[in-house]
């Protein structure tokens, strides 16, 4: 198979996978196998364009132009490789568990529901794979707009809000910010495709690096920096699934993704190291990290603790994009990859003691882990991996981020990720102690729903077996860092 | 035989509507006079693309009426700079007469489907009179013939809703003050320099060094009556009113090209005859247009976000959009004459797609379209709502769609010209125009009700997806449309500097 087929393969069977849903659409079981086959040729495009990457191959097609300079191009960068990989590996899990979790808690629309999950992916491997800023951007709105439905999935009146502050804030900051950064960087230097060191250098004034930087960083919502990050809790009233692969992997990482491939790609590593126009950020992101982990401290809805959680999360990316080192690039580059597996494991396991137990709240959840052990045990392993206990996937991409931040000699950050460590520990493991400390004398009617229960059992158990084979992926990463 | 027809291309473009309107007027037939009117557009099509083979080759036709020289007798002239306006113009109306059979039928009394077509080709042969003239007396005789046909046309919806009624009488009134104030202009122009022909005014006016009060005074009513013609803000008051009470196929025809026609001539009288007052130019465009552009920009997108009636949001966003396209002809550069066109070609396109798509609503549901009623209806009328979603995402201003290209061109402009504060404000208010589409799109889609399929009528929905087909298309092959506004630019701009 030629290499731009694989591209055009991976982003078209997603759509595919929708178009059958909708065809299959009075048939449950066939409709839901959908998105499991689409997951499972995804991934192995996926898969088969990450090794390509590791062996220095090309993946690269272009279909027409845009208008001078732009192409409308796809081309596989080595951060690209990375986060298709684990958006297409995870949608596997994410489809089978969205059959139980979906039946499970009886949702209406579920057809709909289907075909936006799948757009939806389609967008993120779309994002992922695409080979110039503008071919980003138009996939990162189409991302937008396909979450949208799936966000304001019970269509009353508390979903409906939300799904407007997500879609404001979404829309108008990429509009505002980002579109305009877009055209500034495409007026200054006549291209936006996506270069190893950068196109910034010697063609940007650097005196204004800093507010483009700013206008990045705020124009990318879905990165969820404050103080542009409400729109992740707002969206935490859709259904499970849509939390744990959209709001904890696709699309925030999409954010963050986007934001560390401008740094990488447009930006150039060492033309922010030259002017250290970024350093700012290194502290607005501090500042998510402590300021967001404190607020899910306060929160007692599981989900709403994840989601601020994952704001937190998503500032070790930027920090780490802002850091620009190579160690801190490695870092945040693999901190895509280990939040991603940890965080759907925790979202995951939040719908499903939901589904069988309908718990939402963590002071409720006395006594249940003797009640859900499995739930419990998967639990337990993403948010270890999430905290960076060793041996955890997890505690690689923490290692790399404390050792950039002191090779940039930002030993207040290293000492501020301690700290982020230590609150993590409380807010994470809490509910675990809940669980497996206190009684309760509250009857709870358990349901079963098996296909909730397996997935993050699997995703749980991968977050401690990567740890061991870390160099695979952190190979692809070092092709990231051209310094 | 032919032949003939083709030597005289330039007048009969609006001679033959003009004269065919007059045949048709009391016509009882229902169905013929729309024949007859899509057979003459059919013809002014092959005109207009008759005349841009001639423009290919020779690069100006100056056509003289009665063969009387131009000083003296009223001349047509087409250039690069309206070309393309006027094969836009060609295209545009040939669909939309297509597209207003059955929207007059259910509209208006079929006993008046004679005396609607022939108001229709007046409108439109009075329109295109205004894109070919190079008279400014003339203009204002096609000025007032197209408001009076408009005005009609739209009083016209008054077996709809008797606001029409109130709608054609503001037009009536404030369009007539704005046509004083421009033949006062004209009138002065006359005074001073003795002549009305456009070319001819720019060496006669020459003369007169700086500091002619009288010609300023003259130069500015004609801008200020041009003004109110194109509703640029504050004087836009007629629009919103005449658009949303309007038949439906008319709302389409005036949204999509009675104020371009005017813009357009707006800037060609700006930078091809007041161009040898430079100083008096750029005291109009620095301290009028350009404020009063960005006025338009912000107020008409904040005012559209509160409006419930849909073709009223339209009309504001029309006013903002009116903005933009101010916007870039005030900055006295090539990139921003062309972004100026470029908007114009695409927004005409936008808009038009927007009105066709609430026109058929409108008569689907037979009542005024609202918010709350068009709950459903991207199930109930799904090829209709698509076609309107892809409108809407284009006024945006989304990549992949010709209002993208429209965005792009006008920052770059801005850009040149070093107005970041314009840029900041074009950007917050094209994101402020997400709010009040997406209200529709979340109406249509996103409500709880939920409603049958139900059958559209193809003669409506083709015209509609032709212009949402054009949209993306200029969207991703945008090089006719930017070609044809450079043209344009290059014309206005070399004329200004022989």
């Amino acid at each position: 198979m030629s290499n731009s087929f694989l591209i055009i393969l991976g982003i078209i069977t997603p759509l595919f996978a929708a178009l059958f849903s909708y065809v299959c659409r009075y048939n449950n079981n066939l409709r839901d196998s959908f998105g499991i086959i689409g997951g499972l040729v995804t991934f192995l495009v996926s898969l088969k364009i990450f090794h390509g990457i590791q062996n220095n191959e090309i993946f690269q097609i272009t279909f027409f132009k845009l208008f001078d300079g732009v192409d409308f191009t796809f081309k596989v960068t080595a951060l690209g490789s990375i986060f298709s990989l684990v958006a297409s590996s995870l949608w596997i899990l994410a489809s089978i568990y969205t059959i139980g979790y979906m039946r499970g808690a009886g949702e209406k629309n579920q057809t709909r529901f289907v075909i936006f999950y799948s757009i939806a992916i389609h967008a993120a491997l779309a994002i992922a794979w695409s080979g110039n800023l503008l071919v980003l951007f138009i996939f990162y709105e189409i991302l937008t707009f396909s979450t949208f439905p799936l966000v304001g999935h019970k269509q009353n009146a508390e979903s409906q809000s939300a799904g407007r502050l997500y879609l404001s804030i979404l829309v108008g900051t990429s509009l505002i910010f980002f579109l305009p950064a877009i055209f500034w960087i495409w007026l200054e230097t006549g291209t936006l495709d996506f270069q190893d060191g950068g196109i910034l250098i010697n063609q940007f004034p650097a005196e204004y690096l800093s507010l483009l930087i700013a206008m990045l960083v705020f124009g990318i919502g879905k990165a969820a920096i404050m103080p542009i990050h409400r729109w992740l809790p707002a969206a935490m009233v859709a259904p499970t699934p849509v939390s744990a692969l959209l709001h904890a992997v696709a699309v925030v990482k999409a954010g963050v993704f986007s934001f560390l491939v401008v740094i990488v790609y447009i930006v150039g590593p060492e033309f922010l190291l030259q002017t250290k126009s970024s350093d700012w950020l290194v502290w607005l992101a501090c500042f998510t990290i402590m300021a967001s982990s404190i607020i899910a401290i306060t929160k007692d809805d599981l989900k709403a603790r994840l989601a601020y959680s994952t704001i937190s999360q998503l500032s070790y990316i930027i920090l780490g994009a802002a850091l620009a080192s190579s160690l801190a690039l490695k870092g945040a580059s693999f901190h895509i990859i280990t939040h991603a597996l940890g965080k759907i494991t925790l979202f995951f396991c939040a719908g499903a003691i939901y589904v069988t137990a309908h718990i939402k709240k963590v002071s409720e959840l006395k006594g249940m882990g003797f009640k859900l052990p499995l739930i419990f045990f998967a639990y337990t392993l993403g948010a270890l991996s999430i905290i960076g206990v060793p041996p955890f996937i997890g505690s690689w991409s923490k290692f790399y981020l404390i050792m950039g931040s002191i090779e940039r000699e930002f030993i207040v950050v290293a000492i501020i990720l301690g700290i982020s460590s230590l609150l993590n520990i409380y807010y994470l493991l809490q509910p675990v102690v809940i669980g497996f400390t206190q009684t309760s004398r509250r009857e709870v009617k358990l349901t079963k729903a098996p296909l909730t229960v397996w997935p993050p059992v699997i995703t749980g158990l991968s977050c401690l077996i990567f740890f061991f084979y870390a160099n695979y992926f952190l190979n692809n990463v070092s092709g990231v860092i051209v310094i | 035989m032919f032949n003939i027809f083709l030597d005289d291309a330039a007048a009969l473009v609006v001679v033959l509507p003009l004269l065919i309107s007059a045949i048709i007027a009391f016509m009882p037939s229902k169905i013929w006079p729309w024949i007859i009117s899509l057979v003459t557009l059919v013809l002014h099509l092959v005109l207009s693309l008759h005349l841009l083979k001639e423009i290919s080759i020779s690069g100006l036709i100056v056509y003289e009426f009665g063969n009387w020289e131009p000083p003296w007798g009223i001349s047509f002239k087409i250039d690069g700079v309206n070309i393309g306006l006027q094969l836009l113009f060609s295209i545009f109306v040939l669909i939309s007469t297509f597209y207003s059979r059955k929207i007059f039928l259910s509209e208006i009394d079929s006993g008046d489907s004679g005396k609607a077509y022939s108001l229709w080709l007046l409108a439109i042969g009075s329109l295109n009179g205004i894109i070919l003239t190079n008279d400014i007396f003339n203009l204002f005789v096609f000025l007032e013939i197209s408001a009076l046909a408009s005005i009609s046309l739209i009083a016209l919806g008054a077996g709809q809703n008797r606001k029409a009624l109130l709608a054609a009488f503001n037009y009536l009134i404030i369009g007539a003050i704005g046509a004083t104030f421009y033949v006062i202009g004209v009138g002065f122009a006359y005074a001073m320099t003795g002549t009305l022909n456009m070319n001819d005014l720019v060496i006669q006016l020459a003369q007169y060094s700086d500091g002619q009060l009288a010609i300023f005074a003259g130069m500015s009513f004609m801008l200020i009556g041009l003004m109110v013609k194109a509703a640029i803000f504050p004087v836009h008051i007629w629009l919103p009113p005449a658009y949303s009470y309007a038949p439906s196929a008319v709302s389409t025809l005036l949204a999509a090209l009675a104020t371009k026609t005017i813009l357009y001539f707006f800037v060609r009288l700006l930078y091809e005859v007041f161009i040898i007052y430079p100083s008096y130019l750029s005291l109009f465009l620095d301290f009028v247009l350009y404020p009063l552009s960005l006025l338009a920009i912000f107020i008409g997108t904040l005012i559209a976000i509160y409006q419930d009636d849909i073709k009223k949001l339209l009309a504001f966003s029309s006013i903002a959009q009116i903005g933009y396209i101010t916007l870039a002809f005030s900055l006295k550069d090539h990139s921003g004459i062309t972004s100026g066109f470029i908007h114009i070609f695409n927004h005409a396109l936008i808009k038009g797609g927007l009105f066709m798509a609430v026109g058929y609503f409108a008569i689907l549901q037979k009542d005024r379209v609202t918010l709350t009623s068009l709950k459903g209806f991207g199930y109930k009328y799904p090829i209709t709502s698509f076609a309107l979603l892809i409108c809407g995402l284009s006024l945006i201003g989304l990549p992949l769609t010709n209002g993208f290209i429209s965005k792009l061109y006008l920052f770059q402009a801005l850009y040149t010209n070093q107005m970041y504060f314009s840029i900041a404000l074009v950007a917050v208010s094209s994101a402020l125009a997400v709010a009040y589409f997406w209200k529709i799109v979340e109406q249509m889609w996103f409500s709880e009700i939920k409603l049958k399929t139900e059958k559209e009528d193809a003669y409506i929905y083709l015209p509609i997806w032709i212009i949402t087909f054009s949209i993306i298309v200029f969207g991703i092959y945008s090089s006719p449309i930017i070609e044809f506004s450079n043209l344009s630019a290059d014309y206005l701009i070399s004329g200004y500097q022989n």
